[in-house]
């Protein structure tokens, strides 16, 4: 497979060489020659390809014989990859339009390429498609190991599985195309959004399916999660989604509410986008890949219980700090801003209930990457769900509201708390689906990790400055009593803030191209020869482990 | 009297819960295994538990008289401004740009008078923004001139040397049609914009009216009372999204009379 790769590979840059030849000569006897080269190139590469039987081959890495004693595993194979491939593709997006805010002339002039098409494209790419992805295949992975049963009804789960990766391509191409609703994270047109509800219900149906036919008494904690996350996604997205569109033959419509009501609905729904996707959904994750990595049982369950049910109850609430010092009425404002700071508690619950599992184990931080992956996500989701309700104080939120600061919040949630957490499951996941040993390289997530973590810390510090700094900007005074600074020196300002984040970037997106190519290789059934990742001396005539002094005063004998 | 019962009440359960509270956390730990055997209990009281905050908190906005004030001057959006709302959400504008200025004094002295709930409410959705890339736009109406506004959306490093908008030339080149723009009004009605059978049946005669520089807006500007009308994109021969964007730009905030506004605040 990799050598048809490869020769495809080659005969496809002939042919894009031809092309590019083809286009920029000006005789016309060469470019005769540039097309017979260029099709023959294109001749040879599809004939190469069109004698391998691809069925044989994805079946070969995808399809698992039929076998009722085992776990309906196909999809979760599908979803690794696919889960591997939409994080690189929002990663790539987002250092895209982040570069574009440092060097506007990226935009290229091209109506599909201007940061307000590429935006909504990064933002779904993540959320939806890398995040979406995620949260259906270790869904999937969980609810039938959790249950020991396999997946209910396994043509619905593959409609599920298939249709939203439909959803997340007609979004997609929207976007670049023009066809938005104009609200945030809830972008996608009518159409589309009936699409979604329907491989929703379909989606609740299978994962409730399976919970019925367990074959353990209790429904584990991390089901508790994932549970009220479908119910949640499907109740937020089809009251915002309400629309009148213009006719049945057009992309467009107009939203059901207008003004403050819109602006309410939009935030209740765009808040627990992340209240429920981002956090329940993810924490249903966390409670089965961070006792299972670390091998120890969560660690309170008394906790789980009390923080499970606060959570979801105070999430909701929340929407209005998005909306501070507006035209909503401020009993909304206070309100939501009340209950931020509650969230605060019981958000750490879960960081807390993640950490502690790690009793007994915290050695493997120092051994295990992946475990390391997983403690720094918790950390990152603990630091930003700390932010959070700081950021809904109305005092606060004065000063943060509408600048960078914002962005660098999201994003030290997104890239440590999702991000990381998503890594850690899918180094988890890939040798136990494809009965490998072990990963590829293990010092490759090592290097995942570092590249992850500093790019986030460049990303989010960045971001922090930049926020503050356009706050404070905007509304200083000089002594005569006039605002000292137009908007357009604190825009220009920002760059060297810009540049810092897109280096954060590269990093970030370093990583993860790192990850494909381990998890590629792991798939392909490759092992790297490497040294271990922590070798302790040792001592086999005494039995037990060298103290770093004592063995360099040994060797030196 | 009220507030003594209760303080009383709330004294008898404090007490209560500190008497027992040993056995009411065994039985509430208890009681919850009952959930976590049965799936379809467990859903619905989540269920229950996530729609609480919604009602309490969106509900009354649309029955609170308060929420949106009473102001003069308000009226729905011309088929051309319709059109060019559309563009701008289309091009994702939001994603830069706020529409809500906040009541501070910097940026009441930077855009203009804070904005009200009022005037928002006939957009289908709302364009607040949540960050600010770029300046608000809430009153943008009437800044600047349109020759301004078609060179900076063409070219916006040519008349803001470090602005990082992105060039928008192509809405110069694409020329709009009137054809349609009443069901886009139809729509609007149907969700509660008060588009009379005035104004639906008008609807391509006042898009086009609007732009064309000999044609007479009185009807126009009856139907919709302060609907600007000229050539806005410098190109009299056809409509283009320049036209119908650069239309919506210079109306956005102007339609509120805050002089009339201030007067009666004083005279209370």
């Amino acid at each position: 497979m990799e050598s048809l790769l490869l020769r495809s590979g080659a005969w496809f840059g002939v042919a894009l060489l031809a092309l590019v030849a083809f286009i920029q000569t000006t005789e016309p006897a060469y470019a005769v020659h540039m097309a017979i080269i260029g099709v023959t190139a294109l001749l040879v590469m599809w004939v190469g390809m069109a004698k391998t039987d691809y069925l044989a081959v994805l079946n070969g890495w995808i399809k698992a014989p039929v076998d009722e004693s085992r776990y309906d595993d196909d999809l979760i194979r599908w979803g690794v990859i696919l889960t591997v491939f939409w994080g690189c593709v929002g990663f790539l997006v987002g250092l895209f339009i982040a570069s574009q805010l440092a060097f506007p002339a990226l935009n290229l002039n091209l109506e599909y390429t201007t940061f307000g098409r590429l935006r909504p494209l990064h933002t779904s790419a993540v959320i939806f498609a890398f995040g979406g992805t995620a949260l259906i295949t270790t869904s999937y992975y969980i609810v039938q190991r959790t249950c020991r049963a396999r997946l209910a009804f396994p043509s619905l789960a593959r409609f599920v599985f298939w249709g939203y990766q439909f959803f997340i391509l007609l979004a997609a191409t929207g976007y670049v195309l023009g066809i938005t609703q104009g609200k945030e994270y809830a972008e996608p047109e009518w159409y589309v959004d009936l699409w979604l509800t329907v491989v929703w219900v379909a989606y609740l149906a299978v994962f409730v399916g399976t919970i019925v036919k367990r074959s353990e008494p209790h429904i584990y904690v991390a089901n508790w999660f994932l549970l009220s996350f479908i119910i949640t996604v499907a109740m937020l997205h089809v009251v915002n989604n309400l629309s009148m569109p213009i006719s049945l033959y057009s992309s467009k419509s107009y939203s059901l509410f207008a003004g403050v009501q819109s602006a309410l609905t939009q935030w209740w729904y765009g808040h627990n986008a992340v209240g429920f996707f981002l956090t329940a959904g993810f924490l249903g994750m966390m409670y089965y890949f961070v006792p299972k990595q670390a091998e120890r049982p969560v660690y309170s369950y008394r906790l789980s219980i009390i923080h499970f049910w606060s959570i979801i109850f105070l999430y909701i609430w929340a929407g209005p700090h998005h909306l501070h010092y507006t035209a909503l009425p401020d009993w909304a404002q206070t309100l939501g801003m009340v209950f931020s700071i509650m969230l605060w508690m019981p958000s750490w619950g879960g960081m807390i209930n993640g950490l502690m599992t790690l009793n007994g184990a915290w050695d493997k931080i120092r051994t295990d990457p992946i475990i390391r992956m997983m403690v720094m996500a918790l950390a990152f989701y603990g630091m930003s769900t700390f932010e959070g309700p700081m950021m809904s104080i109305k005092a606060v939120n004065s000063l943060s509201h509408y600048t960078d600061w914002t962005i660098g919040h999201v994003h030290s949630g997104a890239l440590g708390w999702n991000g990381m957490i998503t890594f850690g499951a899918l180094y988890y996941m890939t040798p136990r689906l494809w009965n490998r040993d072990r990963l590829y390289s293990l010092r490759m997530v090592n290097w995942h990790f570092w590249l992850a973590t500093l790019g986030i810390v460049l990303y989010a510090s960045s971001m922090w400055v930049a926020g503050i700094m356009q706050g404070l900007m905007w509304r200083e005074y000089g002594a005569d009593g006039y605002l000292v600074y137009a908007f357009s020196e604190v825009v220009s300002a920002m760059f060297p803030m810009y540049l810092i984040r897109a280096a954060g970037g590269v990093m970030y997106l370093g990583g993860a191209l790192i990850m494909a190519y381990n998890i590629a290789m792991t798939i392909a059934g490759k092992y790297r020869e490497e040294a271990p990742m922590t070798e302790t001396p040792y001592d086999p005539a005494k039995d037990r482990p060298v103290v770093p002094a004592v063995a360099a005063a040994v060797a030196g004998e | 009297m009220i507030l003594r019962r209760t303080v009383r009440l709330c004294r008898q359960w404090l007490l209560l819960w500190l008497a027992n509270k040993e056995s009411i956390m065994a039985n509430i730990f208890s009681d919850h295994k009952k959930l976590e055997r049965n799936v379809s209990l467990l859903g619905l009281l989540a269920l229950v538990v996530v729609t609480i905050g919604g009602i309490v908190e969106i509900a009354p906005l649309f029955w609170i008289d308060s929420t949106i004030e009473k102001v003069k001057g308000m009226r729905p959006y011309t088929p051309l401004e319709l059109a060019g709302r559309n563009i701008y959400i289309r091009e994702g504008c939001y994603n830069c740009h706020s529409q809500m200025i906040r009541p501070f004094r910097d940026e009441v002295e930077r855009y203009g008078h804070y904005s009200l709930a009022a005037e928002s409410m006939y957009d289908h959705p709302f364009q607040w923004g949540s960050k600010r890339t770029g300046p608000d736009l809430a009153r943008v109406g009437g800044r600047y001139s349109d020759e301004w506004h078609v060179q900076h959306l063409k070219d916006p490093r040519s008349v803001v040397p470090v602005s990082i908008m992105p060039g928008y030339a192509f809405l110069a080149e694409r020329e709009l049609s009137a054809e349609g723009i009443e069901n886009d009004l139809i729509a609007n009605s149907r969700v509660g914009v008060p588009y009379s059978k005035d104004m639906i049946a008008n609807a391509r005669a006042d898009f086009i009216a609007q732009a064309d520089p000999d044609a007479s807006p009185v009807d126009l500007q009856k139907r919709y009372p302060k609907a600007q009308a000229r050539d806005y994109d410098g190109d009299p021969k056809k409509i283009t999204d320049m036209d119908a964007l650069v239309a919506y730009l210079q109306m956005i905030g102007t339609l509120v009379d805050f002089q009339a506004a201030a007067a009666q605040e004083q005279a209370k």
